[in-house]
């Protein structure tokens, strides 16, 4: 059971998909405009690879190891198809803000990643762990990276305006200053990581 | 800097320094700030001077934290406010400068490493960043000697909406009497200072010379209704492109090395310039221009080496 929970935490800070493991940049960049984005797609991509990472880990003795990629890939667009139909049918305006990053979750690189690097060699338990961990990390550094742009791109938070009088800085809202955020965050937590050391 | 390869002797030391050559750069741009402050009245001096004034202390204070050497004084941050000054309308609010100079020195120049690491040119990611967050400040350009707030376009603004009716005078556009820039608009002060670069070696004809005479090639050729009968005097006069050609194309840093390089280097302003001027969404393209040209500089620099003094001729 601990060595389960430290699967847990691994994904928060250790090895956060973005910031430590660089993965899944593609959808960090594009839907990180406003906190409801960014939230709608870190429990789109949790849900996806807490699944995936179940199925593969369960999966993992009977699937002929020179084909294993399409067979991941065939568990992943499942549980994308059934993200994107859910999302559809009850939260019709985040699908439209999302537009095509919700079906591009089925090459997410994180999804893939932790199929190939963690399910397929570890028991169903610690992968759900792991996928839980990542799923997690996943969204709070699309919340932290989207909550910055929102503020500093349009002024608002989730959709609210925070300040009474402020001129927005156009460039953070447009995909330059999501590259700019990203940089500028990826130095700090070195930062902070060298410190550390 | 702390590989210096030194080659044999004899040695002959010219006296010269970057700061010598900063400060030299900073002086011959001052006429045409002076200029700007004339035409467009004291709100462009409080743009100056904010601009400067937050580019040093952001420097400074960049260089204390990181307990780096405090070189603020080298000149290269003064002339980084100041040309970002230069390339901004008279009457921004007072913000504008001082965001613009934080970003300049702390993204554009400090995070690459400080004075001679940089890629861009920091007063140009300046200026772009501002343009790319704020347009409608960067975009409204105070009317010559109407010193309140009575705003014009620019002649490339109102050429690009079709609106340009009457033929501007060219000796207007060459004393400055019209909207722009603070430091864009003199041309007779540009080439002076400009001049006095030339004559002291500081900067090379190529460079400029190129740049100017493709982007005035192209605009002749495009230009106008027909082929070959564009109004070239007017785009080289207009916009910030002698500002850009003497004073920001030529930064050391972001240039390339060689006589050659300088020449392709030249050229590929020009030729982006004359295309973002008649093609592209916005009316000028000389800040555009030389940034994609320091991205392309490397490039430019491994393909124009110097032979080798002994080397075969291929």
């Amino acid at each position: 059971m601990k060595n389960s929970f430290k699967e847990l935490i691994k994904g928060l800070i250790h090895e956060n998909p973005t910031f430590v493991l660089m993965l899944g940049l593609c959808p960090t960049l594009a839907v990180s405009i406003s906190l409801i984005n960014g939230l709608g797609m870190g429990v789109a991509a949790t849900f996806v690879i807490i699944f995936s990472n179940i199925l593969i880990a369960a999966l993992k003795d009977v699937i002929p190891d020179k084909v294993r990629i399409p067979c991941y890939i065939v568990v992943i667009a499942t549980f994308v198809t059934i993200t994107e139909l859910v999302m559809k049918a009850y939260f019709p305006p985040l699908n439209r803000a999302l537009g095509i990053y919700v079906p591009l979750i089925v090459v997410n690189c994180i999804v893939l990643g932790r199929a190939e690097a963690f399910a397929s060699k570890n028991k169903i338990l610690n992968s759900l762990m792991d996928g839980i961990g990542m799923g997690i990390g996943f969204t709070m550094a699309l919340l932290l990276i989207s909550g910055i742009r929102e503020l500093l791109g349009s002024g608002k938070l989730f959709g609210y305006n925070v300040f009474s009088n402020f001129e927005p800085m156009l460039i953070i809202a447009m995909p330059s200053g999501a590259l700019l955020v990203i940089g500028l965050l990826l130095g700090f937590f070195n930062f902070l990581k060298g410190r550390k050391a | 800097m702390s590989k210096l390869i030194v080659p044999s002797s004899p040695h002959l030391h010219s006296g010269e320094s970057v700061s010598r050559i900063m400060w030299t750069v900073i002086l011959c741009l001052i006429p045409a700030g002076a200029a700007g402050v004339i035409i467009f009245g004291l709100s462009a001096l409080w743009t100056i001077i904010l601009a400067v004034v937050s580019a040093v202390l952001c420097e400074w204070l960049i260089q204390a934290l990181t307990k780096r050497k405090i070189s603020v004084l080298d000149g290269s941050a003064i002339l980084t406010g100041l040309l970002l000054a230069y390339n901004l309308p008279a009457q921004v609010p007072f913000w504008i400068p001082i965001i613009g100079a934080i970003f300049s020195i702390s993204i554009a120049k400090m995070a690459f490493g400080g004075l001679g690491q940089n890629i861009f040119n920091p007063a140009l990611a300046g200026r772009v960043f501002l343009m790319a967050s704020w347009p409608k400040y960067l975009t409204i350009f105070t009317k010559p000697f109407n010193y309140d707030a009575v705003t014009s376009a620019t002649p490339l603004a109102l050429l690009k909406e079709g609106k340009l009716v009457q033929h501007i005078p060219n000796w207007d556009l060459f004393l400055g009497i019209r909207g722009g820039c603070i430091g864009e608009v003199c041309i007779i002060a540009l080439l002076a200072g400009a001049l006095f670069l030339l004559i002291r070696g500081y900067i090379s004809w190529h460079i400029p010379v190129s740049f100017i005479a493709t982007a005035g090639l192209l605009t002749w050729a495009f230009g106008g209704k027909t082929f070959f009968s564009g109004d070239w005097i007017f785009h080289i006069l207009s916009g910030g492109l002698i500002l850009g050609a003497f004073f920001m194309a030529t930064d050391y840093v972001t240039s390339p090395l060689t006589r050659k390089g300088h020449l392709v280097f030249g050229i590929g302003c020009g030729a982006l310039t004359a295309v973002i001027r008649l093609w592209g969404g916005y009316p000028e393209g000389v800040s555009y221009a030389i940034l994609i040209m320091n991205a392309a500089t490397p490039l430019v620099d491994r393909y124009t080496k110097n032979r080798v003094y002994g080397t075969k001729i291929k």
